[in-house]
């Protein structure tokens, strides 16, 4: 692979975080347009972490979650009762107010070297070089990127599939229903939150990392439309589901190089065009529950052919 | 500092014009729709863009900028509504919402692809006459701002209660099974809403960006989030409370700006919308928001 393929499967990786952060929220039952914001708290306290703290990556990332996580579940917490547009323009409006509180942040450190670093206001948060100064090269960090995002996706699949992932569904298909039926709707609520905001927080620690300098701009609200717009496309049924959306968008319009310097027009015009199509996205929880029944069916089928070569009485093979 | 505040008042004032008209835009569809439109300010900064580079294109008169500025809003607004709201009739209320958050993305790219530079100049209409009454803090285009606002908002209160097109809007905001059921066209009139407030929308821009001289790419989202915060502060889906709400908040901006700076004004005016949204509603009371509020609607 070259330079320029593992810079885009880089930046898939990293969009991945917050399309399942979205796609998180979404199965809850709510639409977030501010994802981005914890992406970018993550973004800012890993780096913060890593470059005027020193601590390791490791570290740094896990500051960056527990960040994210908070942050997430406060907004959360005050937006308990929204439902629908409410939430989602209650979403967008702290996003933008997150981002204006980066761009006042100073938070300069001299380091013993005579190096002044951490958050500049407007000027963003620099230097944050320690990967590449122990010699990672792009494609080790597509590797780590690609390794943290599948441990991500196979623990929450997991977790999915206990109470919490059951009472999930529930809450966001139908919240009043599902109170009657014993679910704690507030603490699904503000567990989700949280869950979303530390993925949201783990890709921007690992974004600030990978491009060494970040910008309160960088989390504006052109990277919460893309966010919600990939969990929407992949749907609700699987948590590939945000990736299909992030393969769609970067795969097809930005590699293609079709619609090279149009991509965005073009994807716009292409979300409110599937959406008419397509509204509960590529895998709702029915294509996956079908896929789920039509796989369980074939493995099944394969069993009992075996068996059928067996004699039914010997039971031993023909 | 009071003398500050006193200069401000003006430039306050016809800054809550503005958000009053985009306020009263966005009251309108959600009104009739019950949805709202995240493309609105979009809309418009297309059709300011689309303004201004024909006027540099091909040296326009600044008279006609504001006709230009219109029809292109309009058609934006036409087609987010075509694209957006129409074809999700009966499904939940994401949908169309999310569709319009795409659709921003997309004119908002065409409009900085037309014109990529981080700011333009907005040829004014009175050159510079301004300097006249400047140490007073007013301009021409505060009068101008508040004097077509408020010709605008009668114009609207007129077509909402004295005409046969306000009624079946009107109608169908108060309930839209039973407007279809007596004839009304749900998707002309909704159509016809959306133009209304696309009109609305560029006609607030057009004042806007007139003060400020100059027009960036953020102005899409500060129109969309200011047209918001003013439409919840008295009451989503009231016309009254809109225009209130709008006006509250240029005052209060205008405030914040000159004591705290343009950095603090937007912070503030967005923690304002979380704090209504999560706990207050709005701020006019019930009994004064108009009759365009929906029945059984309530603050969420």
């Amino acid at each position: 692979m070259d330079e320029y393929q593992i810079s885009i499967l880089i930046n898939m990786g990293l969009l991945s975080f917050i399309a399942l952060s979205c796609g998180m929220l979404l199965i809850g039952g709510v639409v977030s347009f501010g994802q981005q914001a914890f992406f970018g708290i993550g973004a800012y306290v890993g780096g913060t972490a890593s470059v005027a703290g020193g601590l390791p990556l490791s570290a740094a990332l896990l500051l960056a979650i527990v960040a994210g996580a908070l942050a997430n579940a406060m907004l959360g917490a005050i937006t308990l009762r929204l439902r629908g547009f409410y939430f989602s323009i209650a979403s967008l409006a702290a996003a933008e107010a997150i981002r204006i509180c980066l761009e006042l942040v100073h938070l300069e450190v001299t380091l013993k070297d005579g190096e002044t670093v951490g958050p500049r206001g407007l000027q963003g948060l620099g230097g944050v070089r320690q990967l590449y100064e122990q010699g990672f090269s792009a494609s080790d960090f597509c590797l780590l990127i690609y390794a943290l995002l599948l441990a991500v996706v196979l623990g929450l699949t997991v977790f999915m599939r206990g109470r919490f992932g059951v009472s999930l569904r529930m809450a966001g298909l139908d919240p009043e229903l599902a109170a009657t039926f014993g679910v704690d709707v507030r603490r699904i609520r503000l567990t989700v939150s949280a869950i979303a905001g530390a993925i949201a927080g783990l890709g921007g620690c690992l974004f600030v990392h990978y491009t060494t300098y970040v910008e309160p701009s960088n989390f504006g609200l052109m990277l919460g439309i893309h966010g919600i717009a990939y969990a929407l496309i992949g749907g609700t049924g699987a948590l590939v589901g945000p990736f299909l959306g992030v393969a769609f968008d970067i795969l097809v319009l930005e590699a293609s190089r079709v619609f090279q310097g149009y991509r965005m027009i073009v994807f716009g015009g292409g979300v409110a065009l599937f959406l008419i199509l397509r509204p509960r996205g590529i895998l709702d929880t029915r294509t996956v529950m079908r896929l789920e029944a039509a796989a369980k069916a074939a493995f099944q089928s394969l069993r009992r052919n075996r068996g059928d070569r067996r004699d039914p009485i010997t039971k031993e093979g023909t | 500092m009071l003398n500050d505040v006193l200069i401000a008042l003006p430039a306050g004032l016809a800054l809550g014009c503005s958000y009053a008209l985009l306020a009263v835009g966005f009251t309108l569809v959600f009104g009739v729709l019950r949805r709202i439109n995240l493309a609105y300010g979009a809309s418009i900064m297309t059709g300011l863009y689309g303004a201004i580079w024909l006027y540099e294109t091909y040296s326009l008169s600044p008279l006609l900028l504001a006709p230009i500025v219109i029809a292109i809003t309009l058609v934006a607004g036409v087609y987010v509504e075509r694209l957006c709201f129409a074809p999700h009739g009966g499904r939940p209320d994401f949908i169309p919402m999310a569709a319009s958050f795409a659709i921003w993305m997309q004119l908002q790219e065409i409009a900085t692809l037309l014109l990529p530079q981080h700011s333009y100049a907005f040829p004014s209409l009175f050159g510079r006459a301004w300097e006249a009454t400047a140490h007073i803090g007013v301009r021409l285009e505060h009068v101008l701002s508040l004097v077509s606002a408020v010709v605008v908002a009668v114009g609207v209160w007129l077509l909402l209660y004295r005409t046969r097109f306000g009624q079946t809007v009107r109608a169908l905001s108060d309930n839209r099974q039973a407007a279809a059921y007596v004839g009304i066209s749900v998707s002309r009139v909704s159509a016809m809403t959306f133009a209304l407030s696309s009109v609305l929308g560029a006609i607030a821009g057009y004042l806007i960006v007139s003060v400020d001289g100059q027009i960036t790419p953020m102005f899409a989202m500060w129109a969309t989030l200011k047209g918001l915060i003013a439409a919840i502060l008295g009451g989503l889906g009231s016309i009254f409370g809109a225009v209130v709400g709008g006006l509250m908040l240029g005052l209060l901006e205008m405030l914040l700006q000159t004591g705290f700076g343009p950095q603090y004004r937007d912070l503030a005016s967005y923690v304002l919308l979380l704090i209504l949204l999560a706990y207050g509603g709005a701020v006019l009371p019930r009994s004064l928001q108009a009759m365009t509020r929906p029945k059984g609607q309530e603050g969420r």
